[in-house]
């Protein structure tokens, strides 16, 4: 029999927020602190730290980033949400209750557009909803420790439908969110430090089956390449159950990388009953149309219309167009240069800017952002060097080009003047050439005779040595038409 | 002689007492009192709070005008609103050495208008309970009756007033935790409208149906502590933005229409209470007002809504004190090194009330049972919201008892915790329709013991509320002398 996966996944995402979802303790510093750092505890408040008697207030930027993650997987917002208090007992959630959404969240029935070795295809997003992060629990020898800097940060959840057949499939579907999180600029994105977090539900059936199998939860994966690898594995795991004739039980897994396998965390006969009822200390969150519209236009772009815009407006090719896209910084830069050059050479310059800058850039642990390169430096070295633009004959060579950059990298000083200070323009003028070939013909006359004799290779060395004359500032294709034309 | 706010600004002007003078004489009529109405009293801050009012008073030569409503008044406060760097304890043994590191808006706005705090006032563990009797520092007694609970669950802070322990005081009222122990010891009680007093900084019992509410001696007073209190605060997302509702014209009794609800003078209520309230009423009819029946449909349901809805925000409310953070940690609990024992250890630590109203709570709440109870409960809410919403439109204000009986005798009804429910009847629907209401010393019944009148307005008519309440303070006092 042949079975088929059904994965669907809830993402955690930290919003970016400056302070926390329901008082004013900073949210970013809230991450991956030990005990053994001095700032356990230190961003917290009456609020966070659950003291009694403090109250919530909504922080109002975490509700805009949480309808901007929802225009942007095309969800339907609502006018009206309800936060709701979902209780359970553990140490680091100091309410006793974690404040969140239950049966009206933010946002609901939206979709994403997945890429795949097998094409392009929508995945339903369920909902997505909004609540508070909860503290960490720091456990050492005989004794745990509560870190309450997290408890608070806003988060979102994304819910997807269960619509994912294949560990490919689910891994495309988080890298597409991971990107659109980044691009809004809502989400820091790092699953190493915990602010874009996945849990993924797996279940197998008989292909073709109407009817789900039984899914076990596997918990908070932090990398793409871990979530691919578990979620292989328990679909092999759980084939294997069903054809020995077993049943899957439903349960929660956790995933070990070291041994490349899910195992057992709690089982649903432990399964907790949340008592969800709507949170008295707060009112429903409203997002009135008109704010919803200001929202939806100062939307930033995202990084799948950003590509069809490249290719189509650009002529970037898909490739290079994903290349350019990698970051937010990365396209807004591309985007600002080929303003620069009224759009021309807009391939030039993508060529520059994920090879040559970014290898600066890189090499010296910088961003983009903020290191010295602009788009102004990327913009005029487009102009010296690029055919279209300078027509036949570039004004600097490839050579000089980089090393213009290398300097403006360094010193930030603009092209045109380290063009000038170092002499990297290519001399294209023939008269002032002309002695410069001259002397190659006279001094190298064995190979003068070889290419007279037919062996037009040679024209190669003759050109090199005609640019090793004049310093690597004759124009080659000049140098070449000229030697050309004297030796015929 | 109770001494009012009025009254104590004048000795002050006259230059006849000063703040810390009569600071001191507060407390030592608090030590000497056999009524455990402070669980906490912070005598030296009182007295350093009350020499920076005598410097005040000195420089000034006399009461500041502007800002200080409450300059050199003592007040006590309900235990289950936080003050920096006081124990707070709700009156629980879980929260036994819990001295909060802020203070809530309400005491704030008391200590800025002048107020001296003398100390922190006794009540039901959390809040819950009618009689005072459910505190783990021991029951409140009776002011002028020490066999009977003086009411609950600000019975400390009704008591205090009655017997001069403080000369204001800050209660809070769920269900009717303000008005039932002011009716009780005979002062004037307000719960005022949901949102109209920032809750930031009170123990939350029921989050949607929590109100700080105003004790005073007398209706002047009352207001006066009101109008400090009440206000917009940022911290507090339920808090009103909308004013007090200000009256077209100054209160006159004239055409004012007083409800009276058929369901709330029924067989229940004792005798003697519907009398004079009866008898009150048409002492307002005669000045002008007219008496018109009504019937609240609903009003069967409030008891029943009221304890459901009350008790599953209640279950959530009080998870946090589960030990990890506070609560005595017992030894055997911690050496155990379980999570489990250490939750139990701690969470044994409630009272009675407490833990019957967490279970019923949980239960209300819980996958099954959420839909016939929690959910059931909120429905029927908002249709005693729409009866009254529809009395008010026909009626400017709505009288009843505050309670179908008078005090009663400490541990006459703690074997019976329905009894004790049911006796919330007329006070639980300002809680879940969110109006205001005010509680009046409106006579005595045989036995001594304050009998109590409801007024309830619509949503922000505190100023109505007032108003009437002067009114009928004024034709009393003119019938007595």
């Amino acid at each position: 029999m042949e079975f088929e996966a059904v994965i669907g996944l809830e993402v955690h995402a930290q919003l970016a927020t400056a302070s926390k979802i329901f008082c004013p303790c900073r949210a970013k510093p809230a991450t991956g602190l030990s005990v053994g750092e001095s700032d356990a505890n230190l961003y917290t408040c009456p609020v966070c730290a659950g003291l009694p008697g403090a109250l919530p207030v909504l922080n109002r930027k975490a509700v805009k980033y949480a309808v901007m993650a929802g225009l942007a997987t095309e969800c339907t917002v609502r006018t009206e949400s309800v936060f709701a208090r979902k209780n359970y007992f553990y140490p680091d959630l100091p309410k006793g209750y974690q404040i969140s959404q239950f049966d009206r969240p933010i946002c609901e029935k939206g979709r994403l557009l997945i890429n795949t070795s097998t094409g392009c295809r929508e995945i339903g997003i369920t909902r997505i909803h909004m609540e508070e992060d909860a503290g960490k629990n720091v456990h050492l020898s005989g004794y745990s420790l509560v870190n309450l800097n997290r408890a608070g940060v806003p988060l979102i959840e994304i819910v997807s439908e269960p619509e994912m057949k294949s560990a490919e499939e689910a891994v495309a579907y988080l890298r597409a969110l991971h990107e659109i999180v980044i691009f809004l600029g809502i989400c820091d994105g790092n699953m190493q430090e915990g602010n874009f977090r996945c849990d993924a539900n797996v279940s197998v059936r008989p292909h073709g089956s109407p009817v789900l199998g039984t899914r076990t939860e596997i918990k908070n994966i932090n990398s793409f390449r871990f979530i691919e690898k578990a979620i292989d594995f328990e679909i092999r795991r759980q084939i294997e159950v069903v054809k020995s004739g077993a049943k899957v039980v439903q349960e929660t897994r956790s995933y070990d990388p070291a041994r490349n396998v899910t195992q057992t965390l709690r089982s649903k006969e432990e399964a907790q009953d949340y008592r969800y009822f709507p949170e008295p200390d707060l009112p429903p969150i409203q997002v009135p149309a008109d704010w919803l519209s200001e929202i939806q236009q100062h939307l930033p772009e995202l990084p799948a219309q950003m590509r069809q815009r490249f290719q189509k407006n650009y002529g970037l090719k898909p490739q290079e167009a994903a290349a350019i896209t990698a970051s937010r910084a990365l396209a807004a830069f591309f985007d600002r240069t080929v303003q620069l050059l009224g759009g021309r050479a807009a391939k030039a310059a993508a060529n520059w800017i994920t090879g040559e800058v970014l290898r600066l850039v890189n090499e010296a642990g910088q961003q983009i952002e903020s290191s010295r390169i602009t788009p102004q430096h990327i913009a005029a070295l487009v102009e010296l060097t690029a055919a279209e633009i300078s027509g036949t004959e570039p004004l600097v060579s490839s050579t000089g080009a980089k090393q213009a950059l290398a300097e403006a990298f360094a010193t930030g000083e603009a092209i045109q003047e380290i063009v000038e200070r170092l002499g990297l323009k290519q001399v294209s003028d023939s008269g002032a050439m002309e002695s410069a070939v001259e002397k190659i013909i006279a001094g190298f006359p064995d190979q003068v005779a070889e290419y007279r004799s037919g062996k037009e290779k040679v024209l190669g060395f003759l050109v090199g040595q005609v640019m090793k004359q004049s310093g690597g500032k004759a124009n080659p294709s000049v140098a070449q038409e000229l030697l050309k034309k004297k030796l015929s | 002689m109770i001494q009012s706010i009025r009254e104590i600004h004048d000795s002050f002007d006259r230059g006849e007492k000063k703040p810390s003078a009569l600071v001191a004489e507060y407390l030592a009529r608090i030590q000497a009192s056999p009524l455990n109405a402070y669980i906490t009293v912070c005598a030296d801050r009182a007295l350093r709070q009350a020499i920076r009012a005598d410097e005040v008073l000195l420089k000034a030569g006399k009461v500041p005008r502007s800002g200080q409503p409450l300059f050199g008044i003592p007040v006590g406060i309900k235990d289950n609103l936080a003050l920096s760097g006081v124990r707070m304890t709700c009156a629980s043994k879980v929260l036994e050495n819990y001295i909060p590191p802020y203070s809530a808006t309400a005491v704030e706005r008391v200590e800025a208008a002048g107020a001296i705090t003398l100390g922190k006032l006794n009540m039901d563990e959390f809040a819950m309970g009618g009689s005072n009797e459910n505190s783990a520092f021991g029951p409140v007694l009776h002011p002028t009756h020490p066999d009977r609970v003086p009411g609950g669950s600000s019975g400390g802070a009704a008591a205090a007033v009655r017997a001069n322990l403080c000369v204001v005081a800050l209660g809070s009222d769920t269900g009717g935790s303000v008005r039932l122990p002011a009716s009780y010891c005979g002062v004037v009680g307000l719960k005022p409208t949901y949102g109209r007093i920032s809750r930031y900084g009170l123990v939350a019992f029921a989050s949607s149906l929590d109100q700080v509410g105003p004790i005073a001696a007398n209706v002047e007073d009352t207001e006066v502590l009101f109008n400090v209190l009440a206000g917009h605060d940022s911290r507090d997302s339920t808090s009103l933005l909308s004013e007090v509702t200000a009256p077209a014209a100054p209160f006159s009794i004239a055409g004012l229409r007083i409800g009276v609800p058929a369901e709330y003078f029924v067989e229940g209520v004792a005798s003697e209470i519907r009398t004079a309230i009866h008898f009150k009423l048409q002492l307002l009819e005669s000045q002008g007002a007219r008496l018109v029946p009504l019937h609240l449909a609903h009003s069967r349901y409030a008891v029943a809504t009221y304890y459901l809805l009350a008790v599953s925000e209640a279950s959530s409310n009080l998870s946090r004190f589960d030990g990890v953070r506070y609560g005595v940690r017992p030894q055997a609990a911690v050496e155990a090194g379980e999570l489990g024992a250490f939750y139990r250890a701690t969470r044994a630590r409630f009272g009675a009330e407490v833990k019957r109203r967490i279970i019923l709570g949980t239960f209300a709440l819980s996958s099954g049972y959420v839909d016939a109870y929690y959910h059931r409960a909120s429905q029927v809410r908002k249709l005693i919201q729409r009866d009254f919403a529809q009395a008010f439109s026909e009626v400017d204000v709505i009288a009843s008892p505050v309670a179908p009986a008078t005090a009663y005798k400490l541990g006459e009804r703690s074997d019976d915790p329905l009894q004790m429910y049911l006796n919330d009847i007329f006070t639980v629907p300002a809680n879940l329709a969110g109006f205001p209401a005010i509680s009046l010393p409106s006579g005595e019944d045989a036995a001594g013991l304050p009998i109590g009148l409801q007024f309830m307005a619509a949503h922000s008519n505190e100023t109505l509320l007032f108003g009437l309440a002067r009114q009928l303070e004024q034709s009393l006092k003119e019938e007595r002398s």
